[in-house]
């Protein structure tokens, strides 16, 4: 009997659902339509069908398939799923205090993606996120860029290179966090001058491989560091660089240039003061939002204004939560900050979505609403850059991964007793004197 | 750096922070669209008249005549100038480096007779941050981290000197029940819960017996009177109810601790932090403490520590139920080195705090936790002349604070 009932279970999960729904294309309709790829659409509709977007635009100018799954949200408010390219949920461990380059150290092998860090995420509508070690250290490893699937592992999670290895950077830190006792640098220049050594034994390393051609036996001995910064050489692995000051950020500037790596400028409190610089050299930046200056040396001349001034310089610029830093069900906040203090509106809806997607080389699939991308998208109540306004659903490759209306979701969004599980919060992910 | 950029640098120049002394308070009329007075209903198209640095007149502008002489401030909404119930803001300060944290000495588990007057800084950079916002009193002084680790007061926002600066020189002795108390480097410090708790008793039984022997010499001329102890008197300043005692606790069960100390020794109780106060509405209420909640935004911690259960609603839900609340910028190890606690508000607000009762919590409901409804906290006749300007809903991310005005003296026009 058993046997007989376990049988029809199986054939009953393996049949379509009766009403066949869950096959059917889904066309969200009625709402305020924010694509990012273009003006905000009053009216809008977005059909998704087996993961994907079908169409999004004006209800005028977009037809409901016939046979799709109609879901009424007037009222509502939908974008994308936000991108969060700098976020420490999921406690992403990487290097360890034995040495302060440790290019070979994948946080892949540490993510814990049953943390409650990770619902929190999803409530705040975050659906992609670049998992980052700390900032203690020159080179404190790959990060690994995630999608906010409910899964069980991370397998389920990360993103993937067409190699079959995980998608992710390597986070690069200078000033005065990443400096300590020996053998970590004293100094801004030792900084630097560890940092080239690094590249300049890279370059040598990717050269031999070169030379080797087909040759197996002339291939250098395998060396799990190098072999990730000629990634980097390479242009397949993208820096995520934590920085301050102004002359900081010229130093990482000044190393690019000399290395020729891809480079994404983390927190820069001091941009605005060399904006036109970053412009230049086109080279992204992913911005934190903090509610006062200070609280570290290198931040005390933090500005709100900082995400205005490189919209106007012509810089690429996202926000990132820094989670646990600041809240990851909060991150609409930071870009609504950024435009109280002079972020055009367009510029701040980017920030959170198509620019960080652009970072993490996933702007082809997520980041905008657009056919033929990921359905990945949020519905809120209200307009993004109020306060007043919650995050309703998250979906992911249109599946509805948090739902305020069902209780886990909304413990997860508003606290409570129960909220935290799976693990310890990350406390220090950039906290310098005690990231180690 | 772009126009706008350059705009706010020059308003940063021109607010430079100047002596109270040296500046003779103005005769002002503030205009509001909405002017929310907190102690009545809002005024549409309403006016505020300060003169010598008091409120004098408060109404709609059609019936309340601007005399003569005085500048006019105009904005969408005007209230009464924020009241931060919990800071260490002046005490710490922008670097967060051992030179500017005056909050926490841990050479002692317990020393109330620590003065906050003696380690507020005025000039200090995150004051004038926060009075941007339209923060213009704060209660500030000694944070948690040890059992007793000193004095607050209470202070406005602008001035030179604190004796510019000073609302009430002292106001409650600060203490922390929980793990937080539990960490102290001095070595002194209690490793457990019972053990804090007996230390505490300890001290104010030590207080008890310190207060009775003053009062016997007073009762009878020909007795000595103990030594006079800076210790001792604080404990027993805090047993005569001249100090109130604010206990920052945030489990369950080191809030209940404070509520069963707060009756054995009659004590004026004030809760702080208080994550977890949303768990014991009723014992709370039925002990008639109010709470200083905790900032909105105050990070959850993982599951095994102080902050696992905090909840966005708490401030929400301790409104609802009658409790007095007040809101706080609380104490901040890391980033941001002072919070603010109108952006802290506007979170609550969010997550189910009404406006009104927001704004009082911020205002009036401050200002009577912490002693001080009878200058600052509503916009009445007779009150000092503080306020908030604001170009929209001041909880609304957008929003902008467009002035600040203390003791009749605009002290910020910073569009922030």
């Amino acid at each position: 009997m058993v046997v007989l009932a376990l049988a029809a279970l199986l054939i009953a999960c393996a049949a379509p659902p009766v009403d066949g729904t869950a096959e059917a294309p889904q066309a969200f309709v009625n709402m305020h339509l924010i694509t990012v790829a273009g003006a905000e659409i009053p009216q809008g509709v977005l059909i998704v069908d087996d993961g994907l977007i079908v169409a999004a635009g004006s209800s005028d100018e977009i037809d409901v398939p016939d046979g799709a799954e109609i879901i009424d949200l007037a009222g509502k408010v939908v974008m994308p799923g936000l991108v969060d390219s700098h976020s420490h949920i999921g406690e992403p461990w990487a290097a360890d205090s034995s040495a302060p380059i440790q290019p070979e150290v994948r946080n892949y092998d540490s993510i814990n993606v049953r943390s409650s860090t990770i619902q929190r995420a999803q409530a705040g509508g975050i659906t992609s996120a670049n998992l980052m070690g700390g900032s203690g250290h020159l080179m404190s490893g790959q990060t690994t860029y995630i999608k906010l699937r409910d899964g069980d592992t991370i397998d389920e999670l990360v993103y993937r290179r067409a190699d079959g290895q995980p998608l992710g950077g390597l986070k690069m830190a200078n000033g005065t966090n990443s400096q300590g006792a020996p053998p970590f640098p004293g100094t801004r220049g030792k900084s630097a001058a560890l940092v080239r050594s690094a590249f300049v034994s890279a370059q040598d390393y990717a050269a031999k491989i070169e030379r080797a051609g087909d040759d197996a036996s002339k291939l250098p001995d395998r060396d799990l560091g190098l072999e990730a910064l000629a990634e980097v050489l390479a242009g397949e692995r993208v820096v995520h660089h934590h920085t301050h000051r102004h002359d900081d950020i010229m130093t990482v500037l000044r190393l690019r240039e000399e290395f020729g790596f891809r480079l994404v400028l983390h927190h820069v409190s001091e941009a605005y003061k060399v904006a036109d610089e970053i412009a230049a050299a086109g080279v992204a930046c992913s911005l934190i939002l903090i509610d006062s200056p200070g609280g570290k040396i290198e931040a005390v001349d933090m500005r709100w204004e900082t995400g205005a001034a490189l919209e106007q310089a012509g810089a690429t610029l996202a926000y990132h939560t820094d989670d646990w830093v600041t809240d990851s069900r909060l991150f609409r906040r930071s870009a609504a900050l950024a435009h109280r203090a002079g972020l055009s509106r367009a510029g701040a809806m980017r920030s959170l979505t198509l620019s960080g997607a652009e970072m993490l080389d996933i702007a082809h699939r997520v980041g905008s609403l657009v056919a033929g991308k990921d359905a990945d998208f949020i519905v809120l109540s209200g307009d993004p850059l109020s306060v007043y306004t919650l995050v309703e659903q998250t979906y992911v490759d249109g599946e509805l991964v948090y739902d305020i209306e069902r209780p886990e979701d909304r413990l997860a969004a508003y606290g409570g007793v129960g909220a935290s599980y799976g693990g310890a919060a990350f406390h220090h992910a950039c906290l310098g004197e005690v990231s180690r | 750096m772009s126009q706008y950029m350059n705009r706010l640098l020059v308003c940063a120049l021109t607010v430079a922070v100047l002596p109270a002394s040296l500046v003779s308070a103005q005769d002002i009329a503030v205009r509001g669209e909405t002017v929310y007075t907190v102690s009545g209903p809002p005024i549409t198209d309403g006016v505020v008249i300060v003169r010598d640095g008091l409120i004098t007149a408060v109404g709609p502008a059609a019936e309340i005549e601007v005399p003569d002489g005085f500048t006019v401030l105009s904005a969408k909404v005007v209230t009464p100038g924020l009241v931060d119930a919990h800071a260490t803001v002046g005490l710490t300060g922008l670097y967060n480096k051992d030179h500017d944290q005056e909050q926490l000495d841990i050479s002692e588990p317990i020393q109330p007779e620590l003065r906050a007057v003696d380690a507020y800084n005025p000039r200090e950079r995150l004051v004038s941050w926060v009075a941007s916002f339209g923060v213009t009193t704060v209660h500030t002084g000694h944070g948690p981290g040890e059992l007793i680790s000193g004095q607050t007061m209470v202070v406005k926002t602008t001035g030179g000197t604190v004796a510019d600066a000073l609302l009430d020189d002292a106001t409650m002795l600060a203490a922390t029940l929980g793990d937080d108390a539990n960490t102290s480097g001095s070595g002194k410090s209690p490793g457990t819960r019972s053990r804090s708790v007996a230390m505490l008793r300890q001290a104010l039984i030590d207080g008890q017996a310190y207060r009775s022997k003053l009062a016997a010499a007073t009762d009878d001329e020909d007795k000595d009177g103990p030594a006079r102890d800076l210790r001792l008197e604080a404990l027993a300043r805090c047993l005569d109810g001249e100090l109130a005692l604010l206990v920052t606790a945030h489990r369950h069960h080191d809030i209940v601790a404070a509520l069963r100390i707060a009756d054995e020794f009659g004590l004026r109780l004030v809760l702080d932090g208080a994550a977890e106060a949303y768990t014991l509405i009723d014992e709370i209420k039925a002990a008639g403490v109010p709470v200083i909640v905790h900032p909105a935004m105050q990070r959850q911690t993982g599951p095994d520590e102080e902050r696992a259960n905090i909840s966005f609603e708490n401030a929400a839900l301790l409104s609802a139920s009658g409790i007095p609340i007040a809101q706080q910028s609380g104490f901040e190890s890391y980033v941001p080195k002072v919070r603010v606690a109108l952006l802290e508000a506007a979170i609550a607000g969010a997550y189910g705090l009404p406006f009104a009762d927001n704004l009082r919590s911020i205002t009036l409901g401050a200002a009577e936790i912490i002693g001080v409804a009878d200058r600052v906290g509503s916009l009445q006749p007779g009150k000092d002349g503080d306020l908030a300007l604001y170009d929209g809903d001041p909880f609304e991310y957008t929003t902008h604070c467009v002035g600040t005005v203390i003791n009749g003296r605009v002290i910020s026009e910073v569009v922030r």
